[in-house]
């Protein structure tokens, strides 16, 4: 925490006891424009200097948990969308998988390549919300329309896919909704040309603006062994410098098949684990789920994607963990069955709830602009945190 | 007075036979008028000004809708809106302050109409110390804003009213130094005078005289009244994503109109600052072009400003409070000491 | 102090790069459509509107029980003996009338899990988005066609055919048990 130069005792001394100044308890949230969605934090301040940081979370609960037992397991997958609503195609992957591995099912290989290329797209989507809405939690207001003008045309693409633009009930047990319509494959390339020279003007205009590398570098440091602690994960551990992502470290699906890098943060504008690494972790992640969507269209093989659907799934009995890397790190289904046709119980171990902790341990000492930035260098989704 | 009488006197000629007293409050009260109009009139200009080109560097189009061609009404139905909406006033605030705060940011902002050389003979009241008194009422607008953000009784006005004291305060250095470069050349403070000063070709406005001196004192003046008129990247006093709204999170309604017609009325004043110290003022750049007429190159160059304005406020994130101050003292003071250094010795040898 | 005269280039450069973007953009065409003037044609896949085609419906309710959220209420009336409903268009005999079938578009997740159980097709999503009403009960859509007099007709009848089914029944076992008497008394009085 940092501290005036003067002693305290002579401090003390100076100010008259009419005139003492004390600590200023701020709810910021529910409504406020940068706590991405419905947050609040209880910030103790000192003028400008926030002493205390406590997120109070629970404004946006919508009982996934006691839903998921209520309904079959196929009637959960468009509750998982609603989970993290910005990256609902990782959240059905995740579920999916996880019931795929309890009942040992085979899914067909265009069906996995398929799962691979929407999923990946919507971390690009993800990740361009993450950027957007970074640059104005910073006060850049542009940027943000840019991202949302990129991220629209991976919305067309799920649209054509799915039907859906948001919530997409896409990736199925044993497979996927819909095969991909005729064309739909040029499509996403056709995208993935577009998008990569883009990346350069969300560089010019935001990544490398003084301003705003002032704004972020070397703001709310989160060093690896804190990060590690408090269970931070995805993007945000790996700007601390933490080679950890479950496409790698624990493959599911056909990631182990695909060749990309994982990016971690260097400290290159400040120090390592600084807010600038963990947004330059994200621009550069979109590089790389670029690659990956190239190399899966590239092998995607001819066939039906949606044969291997079962119609009425009974899951054995059994208990399963399956975690998997969303944008928001690693997004685990804790799953219990009883052998019926309803799940037992579904737990979720959400990233963004996680990432959302460290934030008492790195706010104290800053300012009140830097703890905007902070929250919104975590990446919140508050659906998530909250369920 | 005179120059203005003058100027009435030209244009109707019969007003010299009334008697001096009637003349004259009839001289004020039109010039008055005009001036409110103007700043009216300007102000919806420039919201939907703002609002298209932040929509067209948006990749958008803005309103559309109201008014037909391009949504050009849709800052009079705007302005009508906040008119006749209901008037909220919290119920912990204190009501006085509260009501007078917005007046007093827009009194302060017309108030800096009154010397602004129009043209050459059209300048509302010719001080010899126009400047100076500018310079003065322009900062009296923190009053209002220091005002209004106690008085609402919210932390974040608190926050809001703080920022902007100590940032406006703060900018008020770098401004009058910057200008004290060109003051000290010109030898007068009369905006009529400094303008008259810089007649001849563009290459005798102040911005190129003692090149690149002055230019860096122009630059100087443009960041710092950025600051003054808390705009991007210096809006930390309204700054949404941190502090809501700042110093008018409680103001809506007219009073909210208010503030935002001193916000707009500012942002033309320091522009048209800029334009009389540095860019010659009503003055045409060539010889050739001087049949266009003093008050719409005057405007022109204004508007100009208030357009890069804009640009920079859709292009540019915001700085935090400690750097703000580091760019106000360590930065912009430092500089235009330096110059102002330079050109005395410029001056002297 | 080498520092110091770098971060200020830096900041003008990179201040003007950015400016130069932005300019950029304020000449290159805007990328939204001006929306009620214009509409942009969905795809065929898109997931809006819910619609029944009531003469495909055969009434198994299998939507009804996929829906996760609840927002379908069907009910049925068996159809008489000789009456024929006719068939769906893939050739299903219909055997039940579908008295009711709403759909609260208010309480829809759009997830479309009610479109792959049916078994001829008749509930599909429709592109068609504009549906949004100043009143929340107008987003019960109504499909089936039964007016309430007809329903209640068809409720009575149903209702007599049950009574009657129950009589046959129970008069069939009373019929039964009865002839068990008259065998038991037969074989009483052939033991006699």
């Amino acid at each position: 925490m940092k501290k005036s130069n003067i002693p305290e005792s002579q401090f003390e001394l100076q100010v008259p006891e009419s005139l003492k100044t004390e600590e200023m308890t701020i709810s910021m949230g529910p409504q406020h424009p940068s706590t991405h969605g419905v947050l609040q934090v209880i910030l103790k301040t000192d003028g400008e200097i926030i002493n205390s940081a406590k997120p109070q979370i629970g404004y946006l609960h919508r009982c996934f948990e006691k839903h998921a037992e209520n309904i079959t397991w196929h009637q959960v997958i468009p509750f998982t969308d609603r989970l993290d609503y910005i990256a609902s195609m990782n959240n059905n992957l995740g579920y999916v998988i996880g019931i795929e591995r309890m009942m040992n099912l085979e899914v067909n290989e265009r069906a996995e390549h398929l799962r691979v290329v929407v999923s990946e797209l919507n971390r690009i989507a993800s990740h361009l919300i993450a950027l957007g809405t970074y640059g104005l939690d910073i006060g850049a207001f542009t940027p943000f329309l840019y991202v949302f003008r990129d991220r629209e045309k991976i919305l067309d693409l799920f649209e054509e896919i799915s039907g859906a633009r948001l919530l997409y009930n896409y990736i199925w047990v044993g497979g996927v909704a819909y095969d991909a319509p005729e064309g739909w494959r040029e499509k996403v390339l056709e995208f993935c040309d577009y998008f990569e020279p883009k990346i350069k003007e969300y560089n010019d205009i935001l990544t490398y603006n003084k301003i705003f590398i002032e704004r972020t570098a070397n703001v709310g440091v989160i060093p690896a062994e804190v990060g590690i602690s408090y269970g931070v994960s995805g993007p945000s551990l790996r700007g601390s410098g933490v080679n950890f992502d479950l496409r790698k470290d624990d493959p599911y699906s056909i990631y182990d098949r695909f060749d990309f890098n994982v990016v971690v943060g260097k400290g290159e504008m400040g120090t390592v684990g600084d807010t600038w690494d963990r947004y330059w972790v994200r621009v550069d992640e979109m590089v790389e789920s670029v690659k990956i969507i190239r190399q899966a269209l590239e092998n995607l093989p001819e066939g039906d994607a949606k044969e291997t659907v079962p119609r009425n799934i009974k899951v054995p009995a059994g208990e399963y963990y399956m975690r998997t890397e969303t944008p928001r790190g690693e997004l685990g289904f804790y799953i219990i069955s009883d052998g019926s046709k309803m799940p037992n119980r579904v737990k979720v171990r959400s990233p963004a709830f996680c990432n959302l902790s460290v934030l008492q341990a790195i706010a104290p000492g800053v300012m009140i602009a830097d703890l905007v930035a902070i929250i919104g260098s975590l990446d919140i989704v508050l659906g998530e945190v909250d369920r | 007075m005179e120059p203005l009488f003058q100027f009435f006197n030209n244009l109707f000629p019969f007003i010299s036979d009334w008697p001096e007293w009637l003349a004259h409050t009839v001289v004020g009260v039109v010039t008055v008028l005009l001036l409110f109009g103007f700043v009216a009139l300007f102000a919806l200009f420039a919201i939907w000004l703002e609002r298209k080109i932040s929509a067209h560097m948006q990749d958008r189009l803005g309103p559309m809708e109201v008014g037909g061609w391009h949504g050009w009404a849709q800052p009079i139905a705007d302005a009508i809106k906040l008119l006749v909406k209901e008037d909220i006033i919290p119920a912990m605030a204190d009501r006085t302050l509260f009501k007078l705060a917005p007046v007093i940011v827009f009194t302060a902002a017309l108030a800096g109409f009154a010397v602004l050389p129009w043209s050459q003979d059209f300048i509302p009241a010719d001080l010899n110390v126009g400047l100076l008194y500018i310079l003065s009422v322009s900062s009296f607008a923190v009053i209002g804003l220091l005002m209004g953000g106690w008085a609402s009784n919210n932390k974040w006005s608190l926050y809001g009213a703080m920022r902007a004291a100590s940032q406006m305060i703060s900018y008020e250095i770098p401004v009058a130094l910057a200008l004290l470069a060109v003051i000290m050349n010109a030898g007068t403070m009369s905006m009529r005078h400094l303008v008259i000063a810089q007649s001849g070709n563009i290459l005798d406005w102040n911005v190129f005289n003692f090149f690149p001196l002055t230019a860096v004192a122009f630059f100087i003046y443009f960041v710092a009244s950025l600051a003054e008129v808390n705009r991007t990247p210096f809006d930390l006093p309204e700054g949404e994503s941190e502090l809501v709204g700042g110093f008018h999170t409680e103001y809506s309604s007219m009073r909210f109109a208010f503030f935002f017609l001193g916000e707009y009325a500012n942002m033309y004043i320091v522009s048209a600052i800029a334009t009389t110290v540095f860019l010659g003022g009503w003055l045409a750049p060539f010889e050739a072009l001087n049949f266009i007429p003093g008050p719409i190159w005057f405007v022109g160059k204004a508007m100009t400003l208030v357009f890069i304005q804009m640009w920079l406020r859709w292009t540019l994130p915001r700085l935090r409070v400690d750097q703000l101050m580091y760019t106000c003292w360590k930065v912009l003071t430092p500089f235009s000491f330096a110059i102002i250094l330079l050109i005395g010795l410029w001056k002297v040898l | 102090m080498r520092q110091y005269f770098k971060n200020i280039y830096e900041a003008i450069a990179t201040i003007l790069v950015g400016m130069g973007v932005t300019w950029r953009h304020l000449f290159t065409r805007a990328v939204t459509v001006q929306y009620p003037h214009v509409k942009r044609e969905l795809p065929e896949r898109s997931r809006m509107q819910l619609f029944v085609e009531m003469d495909d419906c055969i009434g198994c309710m299998a939507c009804q029980r996929a829906c996760p959220v609840d927002c379908i209420d069907i009910k049925t009336v068996r159809a008489g003996k000789e009456e024929d409903l006719g068939e769906t268009s893939n050739g299903q005999k219909k055997r039940l009338h579908v008295v009711q079938f709403n759909i609260d578009m208010g309480k829809c997740c759009y997830c479309s899990d009610c479109v792959f159980p049916c078994p001829t097709g008749a509930i599909r999503m429709t592109p068609e988005y504009e549906f949004t009403t100043y009143d929340r009960s107008s987003l019960l859509f109504k499909f089936a066609t039964y007016t309430p007099e007809q329903i209640s007709e068809l409720q009575e009848r149903e209702r007599k055919e049950k009574e009657a089914q129950a009589a046959a029944r129970a008069a069939k076992l009373k019929a039964a048990e009865e002839a068990k008497k008259a065998a038991a008394k037969n074989d009483e009085t052939k033991s006699e």
